[in-house]
């Protein structure tokens, strides 16, 4: 049978292009049609739409601290004491594990906006409690400043800042 | 002919788990007869529907919801929010009507080329054992949406076991868990329907293993007697299933693509409600037959019973079709009566859809009897009288006496 088909002065055959033009159509196909299915698992229109949060900050009183949520994460809105804030500035940036002074994690110092997820492996820290005043991770032992920063314990880095704006003094809209 | 690996990994698995070399001789070297039409494409693009139907339908449940207060709504998110929802859905929803376009085909051919006579009555059986459930689970699947039509047709066909004496009304409370079709219906429903395709793929994985067993049957219905009969099935049968497959393709997208609600009803798309039946409420296409025989009894046992034994007289087919020759094609008056009955299932379904008044129930009637007369009577004895047009040697020679002419040229 394949003695019959034509041979090109290359040695490539007819069927031998065939066969290599229709599995690669037959490639493209495949994947043409698994898109849909990965895709589908990615977030749906509606949770897209719900990627803002707004935040009333009116009754926040100095050294206290709601916890709002955002794409279904806690965010911690801290109305920082002048001492908190007196703290996180002195702080010298050498002795930090990821480096970044205090101006650069706040719009209004008074107001520290971050999202509550310890960036070791995803537990709630809680407020008030380590050896910084700030917050401690109970899951494994990470301790944050009044800044959000790590200190000490195995996280790799500072609590994430949001995106986030000030619409008026008193709210802000976070995402 | 026995399977011998070249690479040492594939070698060292196949002494421990021989899985390669049962794949290579059901899928590459299974002695298929050569003379095999399109008719018998129908099998493998059952299959592909079934991985279809079960690929697509584990995605949906991603994101389906089986509450009475959030069903209705979840499909609705599939449709809007879902990315590609709502391929997903509209593939499943007509991937049920080609399964069962194709399962119907394929009954068809079993039927014309006597496929299930002897050696393959448990093949025909367990293909029909595959045709029950398949039903049950497309029942099940179109309640999921929760729609009037889902609603609605769930309490009917529930409502069919209360036609058993005595203990009927127990077993459909049994059924609905509750008084009438509620939340502990949609719930039981959304279970069986993930469980059930595959127990689907069980029985499949049986039926291969028969026909593996027996051998096809083929368009001239003789067995394989030498070499000269059979071709490997692959690539010979892969590459024309493929062929088969990418025209079916084509088939299924324009529906898919062009008219995905066509095989659906518009009820659907209004939520479910309890004290509301829609005005003409009718089953899915694929049940119409079944349908017409039910409303054709003026009984309701009587109904109930006659639409059961509709399939449940397909079982005894090996036993009540007298003849010995497989093949309509050399079966002059089965041949004849073939097309009959095909007629008569292409009137069940036409009158199954229409509403029972006037001229539909007496034909509802008429194609009724006629199917079990067919059955029951005609084939027992078509099959003591009838004189078969003279048998090919094999297949071979029947294969070489059908195109000399094109043949030569072929080798020319």
């Amino acid at each position: 049978m394949t003695t019959t088909t034509p041979v090109g002065e290359d040695g490539v055959k007819r069927r031998d292009f065939l066969y290599v033009a229709a599995g690669g159509l037959g490639a493209v196909g495949t994947a043409a049609a698994i898109w849909p299915f990965i895709s589908q698992m990615n977030p749906s229109a509606d949770v897209l739409a719900l990627s803002t949060t707004e935040v009333d900050l009116d009754g926040i009183e100095v050294g206290s601290e709601i916890t709002a949520v955002w794409q279904g994460k806690p965010v911690f809105v801290r109305h920082r004491t002048e001492e908190d804030i007196e703290r996180a500035e002195d702080v010298v940036l050498a002795d930090l594990r990821d480096p970044q002074p205090d101006a650069d994690r706040v719009i209004k110092p008074e107001w520290l906006i971050m999202v509550g997820i310890c960036t070791h492996l995803g537990c709630v820290p809680l407020k008030g409690q380590g050896d910084f005043g700030g917050w401690f991770c109970p899951c494994h032992g990470s301790h944050y400043d009044t800044s959000g920063r790590i200190r000490k314990g195995p996280a790799p880095s500072n609590l994430v800042i949001p995106p986030y704006e000030f619409l008026n003094d008193t709210n802000i809209k976070i995402g | 002919m026995s399977f011998e690996p070249k690479n040492a990994a594939v070698k060292w698995v196949e002494d421990r788990l021989p899985i390669t070399g049962m794949l290579h001789h059901a899928l590459y070297e299974y002695p298929t007869p050569k003379n095999l039409s399109y008719w018998w494409t129908f099998g493998s693009l059952a299959g592909v529907m079934l991985v279809v139907q079960i690929v697509t339908g584990i995605v949906l449940a991603m994101h389906y919801t089986p509450h009475v207060d959030m069903a209705f709504t979840s499909v609705e998110h599939i449709m809007r929010d879902v990315n590609f929802g709502w391929l997903l859905r509209y593939m499943h929803a007509n991937g049920a009507s080609m399964f069962f376009i194709v399962v119907y085909l394929h009954i068809f051919r079993g039927l014309y080329y006597g496929s299930y006579k002897a050696p393959r009555e448990l093949l025909w059986w367990l293909g029909l054992v595959i045709f029950l459930l398949m039903m049950a689970t497309a029942f099940m699947g179109y309640v999921l949406p929760w729609g009037q039509m889902s609603f609605w047709g769930a309490t009917v066909i529930t409502n069919l076991f209360s036609a058993i004496p005595v203990v009927g009304d127990s077993i459909v409370s049994w059924l609905w868990g509750g008084f009438s079709v509620g939340n502990p219906t949609l719930n039981r429903f959304f279970s069986l329907h993930y469980l059930l395709p595959f127990v689907i793929v069980g029985v499949v994985i049986l039926h291969i293993w028969s026909l593996h067993t027996s051998g096809s049957n083929n368009p001239t219905g003789l067995d394989i007697k030498d070499k000269q009969d059979s071709i490997p099935f692959h690539p010979y049968y892969t590459v024309k299933d493929l062929f088969g497959l990418a025209i079916f393709l084509i088939f299924f997208s324009v529906f898919l693509f062009y008219a995905p609600n066509y095989m659906g009803h518009p009820d659907n798309y209004i939520p479910a409600n309890p004290l509301v039946t829609p005005a003409h409420i009718v089953p899915e296409w694929y049940f119409l037959p079944f349908y017409a025989i039910l409303r054709a009894v003026p009984d309701k046992l009587g109904g109930v019973l006659l639409m059961f034994g509709a399939i449940a007289v397909l079982f005894a087919l090996p036993w009540l079709d007298k003849s010995r020759i497989r093949s309509a094609r050399f079966r002059p008056i089965y041949k004849q009566l073939f097309w009959v009955f095909v007629a008569d299932c292409v009137l069940l379904t036409y009158i199954g859809g229409k509403p029972p008044e006037g001229d539909f129930i007496l034909w509802g009637r008429i194609a009724t009897i006629y199917y079990f007369v067919h059955i029951l009577i005609l084939l027992p004895l078509v099959g003591l009288f009838e004189k078969p047009k003279p048998l090919p040697a094999s297949i071979s020679e029947d294969v070489l006496a059908k195109k000399p002419a094109a043949e030569e040229t072929a080798n020319a």
